[in-house]
């Protein structure tokens, strides 16, 4: 469960403080939450403050009960984050070590970890590629490695910002069907409208503010007309 | 950019992969200060043969080789004229040999070593350093880190270059340094964030 208590985000700028997020409240218990709204509305920094890599100015934000600001390493152990850009994810040379990197700090026996890594990339169709070059994978599987990687920490939350915007339309559709599929918690972040509609709940973002929040077909319809008038 | 040999295990069974890291490592350190002493063209020359032999022993392509030191040839080709000039060919000779030897002998060690085990060495050596306040995980993920960004960081400055030539601006330093410069760094960031929230950088 994620719970913004008033949670606000302001910026240093040289005319003084600036809010990219408006104190905001919202309990989401929805197994799938999708956020859509303009470029530079605020979306990121919404789904940044689940997993601290931005703080809030303002508020509380909480994880399964845990404040972000003061349990964040065990908040962070909770919450998976997927990326827009498949490359910057993955930090290790081959497929299966960056998987095995993500357990490193929990499974410290190091075949239990390879297996582990292993039963994560065929779970996710990858297992073929184990060995293979990080670099050598197209986007889509890149994404996907991401993925794994995050799913094998075994998180109960999944933030994925734009996870799709940069694949091509097969890629896309492999990452969504994956992510939709999970039992985890899923807060997504999208410009993809169809993706957003199979959402439990939906979020429209504009300016700073969550102008809408409702059901998927009314949040689309809300954020359609709002962006386009 | 699939063709870089680092971090690309070749897979087999042979002494050089059973090798324990920790050892081949420090081995790998020690034949290279050796390397760099030997004089003269020949012992050069032959220790350049011994370093292709254990390569092709431990069933590294001749492409990965081929691959790792290629970017050194133009570099190895004005050293080589340079000395030829100035102190004669046998120097030119142990110059390029020498280096040709270390690029040899570094591609056989990344290729026989998975780089998990090279993080567990690296983890056990940075250990000393421990009472000094270092964090020997750390220590070993920035060594990865530092290994996984020359492809990243490659593809960044072609395709700034790209970028700067499709708008004809491929002899302005400007339009290819400044760009390449910031989206090094704006990579790094969203490295820095990935990392992050992997909690990598959090403490036990
Ligand atoms: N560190 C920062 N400093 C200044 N402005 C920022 C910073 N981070 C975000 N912004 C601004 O806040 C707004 C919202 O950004 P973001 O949450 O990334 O939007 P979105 O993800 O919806 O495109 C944008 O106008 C962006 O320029
Ligand atoms: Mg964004």
């Amino acid at each position: 469960m994620i719970r913004f208590e008033d949670a606000g985000v302001t910026v240093d700028t040289p005319d003084g403080d600036l809010a990219i997020l408006e104190p905001t409240d919202l309990t989401l218990t929805e197994h799938r939450v999708g956020v859509i709204g303009a470029n530079g509305s605020g979306k990121s920094t919404l789904a940044r403050l689940v997993n601290g890599l931005v703080s809030a100015a303002s508020g509380t934000v909480r994880v399964d009960g845990l404040d972000v600001a003061t349990d964040g390493p065990a908040v962070r152990r909770r919450v998976g984050f997927v990326f827009t850009q498949p490359a910057a994810q993955l930090v290790m040379p081959t497929v299966l070590e960056d998987v095995a990197l993500s357990l490193r700090r929990h499974v410290k026996d190091k075949r239990e970890r390879e297996a582990r890594a292993r039963a994560v990339l065929a779970d996710i169709g990858l297992a073929d590629r184990a060995d293979t070059s990080v670099h050598a994978l197209s986007g889509g599987q890149q994404q996907l490695l991401a993925i794994a990687g995050v799913l094998a920490c075994e998180p109960t939350v999944v933030v994925a910002d734009e996870p799709t915007t940069l694949l091509d339309l097969r890629n896309a559709r492999a990452v969504q069907e994956r992510l939709l599929s999970m039992e985890q918690q899923l807060l997504l972040v999208t410009h993809d409208l169809d993706l957003a509609r199979r959402c439990d709940r939906a979020l429209v973002v504009e300016d700073g503010r969550v102008t809408c929040d409702d059901d998927p077909e009314r949040a689309v319809a809300h954020y359609v007309e709002s962006a386009l008038s | 950019m699939r063709s870089l040999p680092l971090g690309l295990q070749v897979p087999g069974d042979t002494v050089w992969h059973r090798l324990p890291t920790g050892r081949k490592l420090l081995g790998l350190v020690l034949l290279g200060v050796g390397v760099v002493a030997l004089q003269g063209p020949w012992l050069p020359l032959l220790a350049l043969a011994a370093a292709l032999g254990v390569a092709l022993h431990a069933g590294v392509p001749a492409r990965s080789l081929a691959l790792g030191v290629r970017p050194l040839l133009v570099l190895l080709a004005v050293v080589a004229a340079l000395q030829t000039w100035q102190r004669g060919w046998p120097v030119a000779v142990e110059v390029v040999a020498t280096t040709l030897t270390l690029v040899v002998l570094a591609t056989t060690f990344t290729a026989t070593t998975p780089t998990d085990d090279l993080l567990d060495a690296v983890v056990r050596a940075a250990r000393v350093l421990r009472p000094f306040g270092v964090d020997p995980e750390r220590v070993a993920l920035t060594f990865s880190l530092a290994i996984s960004s020359i492809p990243v960081v490659t593809t960044l400055f072609t395709q700034t270059r790209e970028a700067a030539k499709a708008r004809g601006l491929e002899r302005s330093p400007r339009a290819t340094l400044t760009p390449f410069a910031v989206r090094t760094v704006a990579h790094a960031h969203a490295v820095g964030d990935a990392l992050a929230a992997r909690g990598l950088g959090d403490p036990d």
